[in-house]
């Protein structure tokens, strides 16, 4: 089968192994991203691994007019077309208390930026009647805590919108899944203090691609965090209020 | 640039280290990094003391740094990131009938390990070292961005280098060619030390190494197994891999008469008239990757391994070397002796022409003794020892062994004059001086 991957925020590591992955089995990837001289060299090393095509694409969460241009090409590609989105972004919260102004930022990296993107391709794979879409929202999205909660929020919305998303896909035979990292070694939580079990970006990558292979609608990854938010969840909002965790 | 309080050993694991460290996931960070925090670069941490140490200080991992960027499938020129791993190349290149040039016995090794240590493999004595088939490097250095072509005093001084003049961001190398991802092995079962060197001065194998039971004494002194290699296509099951050793093993599992017995009948297994095997080809190269964490089989002490090379003339010397090791009770299985050409590519390289020993040593009672004679001896012999293996020398021990140490020291005080890059095995052996 034709099978094309637009991988929005190619940068991250999670992103990089998730990449790897699908080019090993032969599927195309188009790499969407800021950074493009690190995209390019990732295509390179995707190609070497098997993709059938390996591409740079401009997207930045921030500039809507990078959207049009990606939106009109996956409806000039043949075949499958599918879209990860691994964009995010998590500023200190001190950072956003002192300045509320990066509020708006954090949701439109994200859940706004990609939410509207997914939106522009959503009408192909429904005219398609194939196509999945990952979203990677975070158990931060779970509930609000006091250490990131405006990332969190953003998250929550994101993961809100993958579920209605799922709803609309489903009838016309799209799918979507929602993964909720807990943590990752990644340049994100690179030396933030406080991270513990944290998971390889390429376990990440492949509890994603046995998702999309089973067409599981939401997983934690790696999966014991369902349990652990499941606890978090179920403290009374009274407690829960007081605690710092 | 944020950084992580990290705390790691030496591969050997009788030295530690807490690092401030960047890992930069890209080559803008790795330039940021570099810049404003200028620290020595680090790979895999499989050099065995501490050359990939750098203790209350920061470092640079650059193991996150890991693309090929760049393959030519008929001309076998391939340039990469500094952390891309050797055995990854292996796995993706052997199907394609391209191999590294030149392999170390740990595929974990990192592109950018294998040029600052001048690495070398089983095929030495035909192919030289891994930097003489580096064909262009790009370095990030506390004084810029620098590229440095075959044969410039900037490439000599990075060859080899341990990471002094600077972080190796990209590597360009030619690969050999190979016929399949499969070994075809040949072992001989050898008797001892005369007989030993004879078979690995004839071998006119492409890869050859030879065992050595380092506890056989007497007439049996030397004896071991000849492992010689052609690549092969064919089919054979993927090498197994990802088993943990899960615990530090108690300090009883390596004691001399067990390695005794094991060494016997590791030898014995080999018939009488030799063998020929199909392995995967990860199997003969990185026979101990299959283990993950083997390093805990020595226990919490750890271990040293002693590598030296004496000049071809100075055999008795070495077979000396190995009598003391026999007599100390100490020596581990793992123990190896192997045949190098002239090959080297950087001021600072550890091969020439000669014969290398290997030997591990749990470390306990008298093994940092032992071992710091046999470095006198290898000294005294005109030979020298391998950086990537040392954890207790001295700047008199290794006084002389690398004659080319001045003009090293000299290209690297260009780059970095405030000396941030230095390790601890630098410092340790005060291999900067005074420049
Ligand atoms: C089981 C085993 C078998 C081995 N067999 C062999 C063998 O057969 N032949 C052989 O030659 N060696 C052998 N070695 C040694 C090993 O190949 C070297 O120590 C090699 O340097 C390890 O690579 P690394 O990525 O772990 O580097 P590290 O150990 O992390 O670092 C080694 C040196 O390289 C420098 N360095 C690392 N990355 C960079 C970079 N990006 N830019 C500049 N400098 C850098 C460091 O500063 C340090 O000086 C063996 C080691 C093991 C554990
Ligand atoms: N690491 C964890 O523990 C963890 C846990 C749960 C969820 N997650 C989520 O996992 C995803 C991947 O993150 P990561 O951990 O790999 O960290 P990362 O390296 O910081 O990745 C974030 C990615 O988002 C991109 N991005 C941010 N703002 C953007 C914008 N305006 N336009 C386009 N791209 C933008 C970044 O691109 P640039 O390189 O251009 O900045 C980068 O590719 C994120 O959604 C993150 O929230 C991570």
């Amino acid at each position: 089968m034709n099978e094309t991957w637009i991988i929005f925020g190619a940068t991250s590591s999670m992103a990089r192994a998730f990449a790897r992955a699908v080019s090993e089995r032969g599927d195309a990837v188009w790499l969407a991203g800021r950074d493009l001289a690190d995209i390019g060299a990732l295509a390179t090393d995707c190609s070497l691994r098997g993709a059938a095509h390996a591409e740079v694409l401009e997207f930045d969460a921030r500039k809507p007019e990078t959207f049009g241009p990606i939106a009109a090409k996956a409806e000039a590609a043949e075949g499958t077309v599918n879209a990860a989105v691994f964009v995010g972004s998590m500023p200190p919260q001190a950072d956003i208390d002192a300045d509320p102004s990066l509020l708006d930022g954090v949701v439109t990296d994200s859940h706004a930026g990609p939410a509207r993107m997914l939106h522009m391709l959503a009408p192909i794979i429904e005219a398609r009647g194939a196509g999945c879409v990952v979203g990677v929202g975070s158990v931060a999205g779970d509930r609000g805590r006091i250490g990131n909660y405006v990332y969190g929020s953003a998250k929550a919305g994101f993961h809100t919108y993958l579920s209605g998303l799922r709803n609309r896909l489903t009838r016309s035979g799209g799918h979507v899944v929602t993964v909720k990292p807990g943590f990752v070694d990644t340049a994100m939580t690179w030396g933030i203090p406080g991270m513990f079990l944290v998971a390889a970006p390429e376990a990440v990558a492949s509890d994603i691609l046995k998702a999309v292979a089973r067409k599981r609608d939401t997983i934690y990854t790696p999966f014991f965090w369902r349990f652990i938010m499941l606890i978090i969840r179920s403290i009374p909002e009274r407690i829960f209020k007081k605690m710092s965790i | 640039m944020r950084t992580k309080p990290v705390e790691y050993t030496g591969w050997g694991r009788t030295l530690s280290a807490t690092s401030d460290t960047a890992r930069p996931e890209r080559q803008s960070s790795l330039a940021a990094a570099m810049d404003s925090m200028p620290a020595p670069p680090l790979g895999s941490l499989r050099s065995y003391g501490d050359a990939c140490l750098n203790d209350a200080k920061p470092a640079i991992s650059t193991v996150r740094l890991d693309r090929v960027t760049a393959f030519d499938a008929d001309t076998g020129l391939l340039t990469a990131e500094p952390g891309v791993r050797i055995g990854d190349l292996v796995r993706r290149l052997a199907p394609l009938g391209w191999l590294p040039p030149v392999m170390p016995g740990t595929g974990f090794a990192t592109v950018g390990g294998s040029v600052a240590m001048d690495v070398h493999g089983k095929n030495h004595h035909h192919a030289g070292s891994f930097g003489q088939h580096v064909t262009a490097l790009a370095l990030v250095t506390p004084k810029g961005r620098k590229t440095a072509k075959t044969g410039s005093e900037l490439f000599k001084a990075t060859v080899g280098g341990l990471g002094q003049t600077g972080a190796i961001a990209s590597a360009e190398m030619q690969l050999l060619r190979c016929k399949g991802d499969v070994m075809m092995v040949t072992e001989r079962r050898i008797g001892d030390w005369d007989e030993h060197l004879g078979l690995l001065d004839a071998s006119e194998a492409t890869y050859t190494v030879g065992w050595i039971d380092a506890t056989a004494t007497g007439r049996n002194l030397g004896r071991g197994v000849l492992e010689e290699g052609e690549t092969g296509a064919g089919l054979v099951p993927p090498a197994k891999r990802g088993r943990r050793v899960p615990f530090d093993a108690p300090s009883f599992a390596l004691s001399s008469p067990i390695v005794r017995l094991f060494n016997a009948a590791y030898w014995r297994r080999i018939p009488q008239r030799g063998r020929t095997v199909v392995k995967p080809i990860d199997d003969f190269f990185f026979p101990l990757d299959k283990i993950h964490d083997w390093n805990r089989l020595y226990g919490k002490a750890g271990f040293h391994q002693f590598q030296c090379v004496v000049p071809l003339d100075q055999a008795p010397a070495l077979r000396q070397m190995l009598e003391t090791i026999a007599k100390s009770g100490l020596a581990s299985p793992l123990a190896v002796l192997k045949r190098m050409g002239p090959g080297r590519a950087g001021y600072m390289s550890f091969p020439m022409e000669g014969y290398t020993l290997a030997v591990d040593f749990p470390n306990r009672g008298r093994a940092r003794h032992i071992v710091e004679g046999l470095t006198e001896a290898a000294r005294d012999a005109g030979g020298r020892i391998y950086f990537a293996k040392d954890s207790v020398a001295t700047p008199e021990l290794i006084a002389g062994m690398y004659p080319e140490q001045a003009k090293w020291v000299k290209a690297v005080a260009k780059l970095d004059p405030e000396r941030a890059l230095q390790t601890d095995l630098v410092r340790r052996l005060d291999l900067r001086g005074v420049a």
